[in-house]
């Protein structure tokens, strides 16, 4: 089994077994972040820059740490995107970065499909942090690598993904990821916030979320943007609560094993209510150490193999 | 001296000829069409092997200037048109200043005189500032050379401004174009809402955002009993909606661009900003069903849309990147290996769809025929002939086209307007 991809710009493009491979070798990666001394030397000489377009702390700081502990340097920006609407475009900033020798580029931008376009104008490798509501792969892998540590496996896992689906990244990778892996995965949100045709990437639609606990092992929580109540997506952040938020009481009508999961960070009270965030049920900060490991695993299968062509 | 074209092959709307003629052109009209005509001093064209049509006709395309000079002028785009056969073009107004007054009208019309290619006729405001508003002075407009308005770029929203502007150009005998695109409903959409945009996750325009103003045009074309023509029909949908009017006797007529007969939603999956167009491209059921609306009539004519944007405004996300495609130089090679090589329309319906119903709807009179009397606007092509689509062919300023590395049947041979040869291959 070997790795064959320079960049990393979404779950839809990977197999079976470029999945498994990356939560194969993660899984000794997180062993060394539980190390006294939290380093190898893999990728000892390399340059490893974030460039994000989009707000982001926690998945920026997760790809700073995963490069550091893999001893890349690491270089981190973070783009106004509003000086670059005026001239300079998209590529020019990405190609003069990258003309100071760099070999991975982690990008967070708000277009989908704008790493695309960074992948095919540059020649280091390009690692999607989230681009628009495409996808958010090593969200996904850390959710999927989180599974498979509780359950033991993926395949005949049965999922729930609640919340905004229309506009979530983290659900569009989830479910190529999940549905790869033989999950079954039910989405589950507002009909307003459900994107047409989303059976067709092989899910079933729940509008019942009572339903949804019921029947999942695992649920993930999605992140509701508080903006989509004035675009008008909803009545209120209450009503969106009173359906779609899971709480203590919604919960203990679930199953017994269920497990939540959410990709931060939590509006507490909206999508989980502080009891379920911080109870024995939620597994977040897993999520969280798991992302080190994950995202580890990434930068060292597109940087640490020689790749002959693009993938 | 004239031109004379020997051995021409006709084609007009109603009739492909079987014998060659010689065609003669005088003062910028067709003088004569007889077997050996004499060559008398004439510059002459001998066309055998190759098909005579009247001038293709655009009437939908963007020309930027004033305004935009870096995308394309009224120089470069006539090139472009003249390269792809078409001898006549109509200019939408979303220009900077926009086409809301006599001023840009007679700068238009001077400078495409200037450069001498081809007809241009500007399309005027039916809003002043495209605003959305108040009516432009159309009386004065038309007097200044517009044949027909059109806030193209956006629909007119406001229904009542709309219902007005269709009176008043049924007072003036002036071609009212709509742009049928809700923006409510197309709500900030960069591509069509469908599986496509859910699996990508690009913002979808809904396909209702055009069909509920192509109703809404149609009940008031009724209700005034006045002309309105639909721009750049992109659905199923709306194909059966026009038919349905056109059953009732409604004074509609409608347009299709040929990237909505050849390419889908799926395109938009490269991420190529240049897939990125209003209307967007469809499904392919809906490009199944623009080609037969265009077969049996539903569908009056072929349009370019022709839309050039410069590299640095496409080379950035797709949904932040400008909408639109080039189309001048392609329209004529998708639409003959498409719908003719296709089987879906022979060479006699490609001309009336794009010469002579753009020249009846716009109400260009002496134009889209090739008969004696007649303007001297003729395009000669060779209709089996291959070339392959390449991003430096374009004479047009922008290269922004989804078809570069395509194969196209036939090529524009020579392309001659007022009776002067303005482009030869």
């Amino acid at each position: 089994m070997s790795w064959k991809h320079k960049h990393l710009l979404g779950l839809a493009d990977l197999s079976r077994e470029d999945l498994e491979l990356v939560l194969e070798t993660a899984k000794s990666f997180k062993e060394v972040s539980s190390r006294d001394i939290k380093k190898v030397p893999a990728l000892r000489g390399k340059t490893v820059v974030t460039l994000f377009f989009e707000a982001s702390t926690r998945t920026r700081i997760s790809f700073e740490l995963a490069a550091k502990r893999l001893s890349a340097d690491t270089l981190n920006i973070a783009v106004n995107v509003s000086s670059t609407s005026k001239g300079e475009t998209l590529l020019d900033t990405a190609r003069n970065i990258e003309a100071m020798n760099v070999d991975a580029m982690v990008v967070r931008h708000s277009s989908s499909g704008a790493v695309f376009l960074l992948a095919e104008g540059l020649n280091c490798s390009v690692v999607n942090a989230g681009d628009g509501c495409r996808e958010h792969p090593t969200q996904a892998l850390l959710d999927m690598f989180t599974l498979q540590e509780k359950f033991g496996r993926i395949e005949g896992l049965k999922i729930g993904i609640v919340g905004d689906i229309l506009h979530s990244r983290v659900a569009r990778s989830n479910i190529w990821g999940l549905t790869k892996l033989g999950a079954k995965v039910t989405v589950c949100g507002p009909a307003t916030l459900m994107p047409r045709g989303i059976e067709a990437l092989g899910v079933d639609v729940c509008y019942d979320l009572k339903k949804v606990l019921k029947q999942s092992d695992a649920v993930i929580a999605l992140r509701l943007q508080k903006e989509r109540q004035q675009d008008k997506f909803l009545p209120s952040l209450r009503e969106y609560s009173r359906l779609f938020g899971i709480d203590q009481a919604k919960l203990n009508e679930g199953s017994d094993h269920l497990i939540v999961m959410h990709p931060g960070p939590t509006n507490r009270g909206v999508e989980l209510s502080a009891d379920v965030a911080d109870g024995k049920q939620s597994v977040i900060l897993d999520q969280v150490t798991n992302g080190v490991a994950v995202r580890m695993a990434v930068l060292y299968l597109v940087l640490g193999t020689k790749v002959s062509e693009g993938g | 001296m004239g031109l004379l074209i020997k051995n021409a092959m006709i084609v007009n709307a109603d009739k492909i000829w079987d014998k060659p003629h010689d065609i003669l052109c005088e003062e910028g009209k067709i003088t004569k069409i007889a077997s050996g005509i004499a060559t008398g001093g004439h510059e002459t064209i001998d066309a055998s092997g190759k098909k005579v049509l009247p001038g293709l006709i655009d009437i939908h395309t963007h020309l930027r200037q004033p305004g935009r000079e870096d995308k394309e002028t009224i120089e470069t785009g006539s090139r472009a048109a003249v390269k792809g056969g078409f001898t006549s073009i109509m200019c939408m107004p979303n220009t900077n200043p926009v086409i809301d007054n006599a001023m840009v009208v007679e700068f238009i019309i001077r400078e495409a005189k200037r450069v001498g290619l081809c007809n241009v006729y500007p399309v005027g405001a039916i809003s002043k500032g495209l605003q959305d508003g108040e009516l432009t002075d159309m009386a004065e407009l038309k007097a200044s050379g517009c044949l027909a308005f059109s806030d193209d770029g956006k629909a007119v929203l406001n229904s009542r401004l709309f219902r007005l502007a269709m009176e008043y150009a049924k007072m003036l005998d002036v071609l009212i174009i709509e742009h049928c695109q809700d923006p409510l409903l197309s709500a900030g959409g960069v591509m069509n809402e469908g599986v496509v945009s859910t699996r990508i996750g690009l913002k979808g325009d809904p396909g209702i955002s055009e069909t509920v103003t192509v109703a809404r045009d149609i009940e008031i074309a009724l209700y005034l009993n006045a002309r309105v023509h639909l721009a750049h029909m992109s659905l199923k949908r709306s194909c059966e909606l026009i038919r349905f009017a056109k059953s009732q006797g409604v004074k509609v007529t409608a347009e299709a661009c040929p990237h909505h007969f050849v390419l889908t939603d799926e395109a938009c999956g490269s991420f190529d900003t240049s897939t990125k167009v209003n209307p967007p491209l469809r499904s392919k059921e809906d490009v199944q069903a623009i080609k037969e609306a265009i077969a049996e009539g539903t569908i009056d004519c072929i349009v370019t849309d022709h839309a050039p944007h410069t590299k640095e405004d496409k080379e950035v996300g797709f949904d932040t990147a400008p909408f639109g495609l080039i189309g001048l130089e392609t329209s004529l090679g998708l639409t003959v290996t498409e719908l003719v090589k296709g089987g879906f329309i022979d060479l006699a319906q490609m001309v009336d769809k794009m010469s002579s119903a753009p020249a009846r709807i716009a109400g260009l009179a002496s134009k889209g025929v090739i008969k004696q009397g007649f303007d001297a606007d003729i395009t000669i092509i060779d209709p089996d002939k291959e070339w392959t689509v390449t991003r430096e062919g374009f004479v047009s300023k922008s290269k922004n086209s989804p078809f570069i590395g395509r194969k196209l049947f036939s090529q524009v041979e020579y392309t001659i307007c007022a009776g002067k040869v303005v482009y030869k291959f």
